[in-house]
């Protein structure tokens, strides 16, 4: 383990107005440590994505304070949340949210695209990640030509292709059956076996709590729980790191 | 994938797109989530490394609804041929009202004050040319007669007619694109120029026919070709004396003068000279005398505003159109762009995507609405009014389409800035 790459305290967030008032999150406090796996389990409205939205720095918490990487996410407007996001965070969705008009090599040199990162050594770094995801050889399919468990690892590759401290994943398995979501997990957690680097995968599926370090539970906007699965799949399991140390 | 098909390879890079266009490859329709068979041959990851993504990106939204795309092309190449149509009226207008000043060998007109065209009736005394031939370094100075007239019909009706005349000895203001005949015979009492355009309607056969105007009788001894009029009434050149009897002007009047400078002089000193020697004229440089009777006849009559305000219709008809598909196409697309936003990118990239698109609407609409103007002026040509669409014209109207599609854009952004990246996260 490292040092906090994500720190919660006190996040309180109440969304909606006037009656239909909802309070999310309620004064919930966390860590996400490098070289760790973390996965959030909890029933549907637990506020489970509210979590990752503020997690995300998609969503500013009505109290409390975030921080990433060390800077808080405090006073920051949209165009600052959207910075740290691309500075540090990769998301995974669990509609994969691919661009269906970009072959994969082109969804996932986006994510590079957008930190201004191209030419050659873009797409050398695609073609790098989409190789480590087992996907070289589907670099210029559309989506439509890609299954379900295809897609996700293109969306995890392009999370995962800016080399980001942070890989936040929402229901990444929930489309795929359970052999495509063993080897999403699998690619996550090797990602997360890097000390600099953390992942948090909100879900509902409790057979992925085999590749956490630590699983947290939520209800009702509140933390309720936190526990170390005994029976952690072995580092040996995992596939290479396909982010460099 | 198929190979781009050559007919739009062409297409686009007579557009200007010199690098390849990757988004050809995509296909119309969209089935994210529908596994195909795939392909046995692996293809290794050779992306067009001369297009930027963010275009790649913007272009294969553009032509993932072809139907839509088609709307909007059709939308701009209405609006363009339309405004390209007005304006063009407009130059081909512009240019035809100062058809005479413009083929005069004129350094100065002399003209009644108050003048405000060519072919602005009023009159002058004749005896002026003494006074202004007198004045120092004028070289020569030659009586401009016009007025209407009636042309008798072979079955005895009349039609009117148009004379200019001047003195053809001085060479000032003579008819030009001769197909027929001879300038030179114009010199003799009774003969007249005439447009070839207008024969069928003057009923005349054409050299040589002998025709009766205001009852005086008159010989066609050369023909023009070109020379037609904006108020459908046709041009006749003849000799002073004949123009008078022609249009019943007293011998002691004329319509203007036209003004020729000693070698050496100083154009700007003789038109303040003359003015104050002589009083109740105006003294106006040729291009002076042009935009006169250019502003006269455009905005004067209102037929300049009536163009205007059909370029105007057109821009505005364009921008709607432009406008209601990219804002719908950005709606449609809404998710991609909030996954955009979602990942971490700035504004400023999602503007430049939809920015790129109407860029692309409006390259690509515009060079389809260009060679239709193109084939508009080709068959306007020889009409009473062509359309005169020049280079500064086809610049000008590029830029307008462009800024039209630009400011199309500015709903499709407002969308985008009121889009929430959490909504990646609810669906």
């Amino acid at each position: 383990m490292s040092e906090a790459l994500v720190t919660a305290t006190g996040v309180t967030s109440v969304l909606g107005t006037g009656a239909a008032q909802v309070r999310a999150l309620n004064n919930v406090s966390l860590s996400l440590n490098g070289g760790e796996l973390v996965v959030l389990m909890g029933p549907s409205g637990s506020g489970k994505t509210t979590l990752l939205s503020v997690l995300g720095c998609m969503l500013t918490p009505t109290e409390g304070n975030v921080h990433i990487c060390g800077l808080s996410t405090a006073g920051a407007d949209a165009e600052e949340l959207a910075a740290i996001r691309r500075r540090f965070i990769g998301f995974v969705f669990q509609s994969y949210h691919l661009f269906p008009t970009l072959t994969a090599a082109e969804n996932i040199q986006l994510a590079l695209d957008v930190r201004k990162q191209r030419g050659r050594k873009a797409r050398a770094r695609t073609a790098e990640v989409l190789k480590t995801v087992g996907l070289n050889h589907k670099a210029r399919a559309f989506p439509r030509e890609l299954s379900g468990g295809e897609q996700q690892r293109v969306a995890i590759a392009r999370a995962i292709v800016a080399e980001p401290a942070i890989i936040l994943a929402d229901e990444p398995t929930a489309a795929l059956d359970g052999t495509n979501g063993q080897a999403v997990m699998k690619i996550l957690a090797s990602v997360a076996r890097v000390p600099h680097r953390a992942v948090l995968v909100v879900t509902h599926d409790t057979r992925l709590t085999n590749f956490a370090d630590r699983v947290l539970y939520i209800e009702d906007g509140r933390i309720t729980g936190e526990e170390r699965p005994r029976s952690k799949i072995g580092l040996e399991e995992l596939p290479a790191n396909p982010l460099r140390a | 994938m198929q190979d781009v098909p050559e007919i739009q390879r062409r297409i686009l890079a007579f557009c200007g797109f010199g690098f390849r266009l990757p988004f050809l490859r995509g296909n119309a329709s969209e089935a994210p989530h529908v596994q195909v068979e795939h392909r046995t041959s692996p293809r290794p990851f050779t992306r067009e490394p001369d297009m930027p993504l963010v275009l790649t990106l913007a272009s294969r939204n553009l032509f993932q609804d072809r139907l839509r795309f088609a709307a909007t092309l059709t939308g701009i190449v209405f609006s363009v041929v339309l405004v390209m149509v007005q304006l063009g009226l407009y130059a081909g207008f512009g240019r035809m009202v100062t058809t005479m000043i413009d083929h005069a060998s004129a350094d100065l007109w002399v003209v009644a004050k108050g003048t405000t065209s060519f072919e602005d009736l009023s009159l002058l005394d004749a005896n002026l040319e003494k006074r202004l031939t007198a004045i120092r370094d004028v070289a020569s100075v030659d009586p401009v007669v016009i007025g209407f007239s009636n042309w008798r019909l072979p079955g005895g009706a009349m039609t009117p007619v148009f004379v200019v005349a001047s003195d053809f000895r001085q060479n000032d203001l003579l008819p030009w694109n001769i197909v027929a005949g001879k300038v030179d015979d114009l010199k003799q009492r009774g003969t007249i120029a005439a447009d070839k355009t207008y024969f069928q309607r003057l009923g005349v056969s054409g050299l040589g026919a002998s025709v009766e105007i205001r009852g005086y009788p008159a010989k066609i001894v050369a023909v023009t070709e070109g020379i037609r009029s904006f108020t459908t009434t046709p041009y006749i050149f003849a000799d002073l004396a004949s123009a008078r009897a022609y249009t019943g002007l007293p011998p002691a009047s004329v319509s203007h003068f036209i003004v020729r400078l000693k070698p050496g002089a100083d154009r700007d000193r003789l038109k303040q000279d003359i003015q104050s020697a002589i009083s109740g004229v105006e003294v106006l440089t040729p291009q002076e005398f042009a935009n006169r009777s250019r502003s006269f006849w455009l905005f004067g009559t209102g037929a300049g505003a009536a163009l205007f305000a059909g370029a105007l219709l057109g821009v505005i008809v364009g921008t709607i159109i432009v406008a209601q598909t990219l804002y719908s196409s950005t709606k449609d697309h809404l998710y991609e762009f909030a996954t955009l936003r979602a990942i971490g990118c700035a504004k400023s990239y999602i503007y430049r995507v939809i920015l790129y698109q109407a860029v692309l609407n409006a390259v690509i609409g515009y060079t389809i609405a260009a060679a239709v103007g193109l084939i508009v002026v080709a068959l306007t040509a020889t009409s009473a009014l062509p359309i005169v669409i020049s280079k500064n014209l086809i610049g000008g109207i590029f830029l307008l389409t462009l800024v039209m599609c630009v400011v199309s854009a500015l709903a499709a952004i407002g969308r985008t800035i009121r889009m929430d990246p959490v909504m990646v996260l609810s669906r």
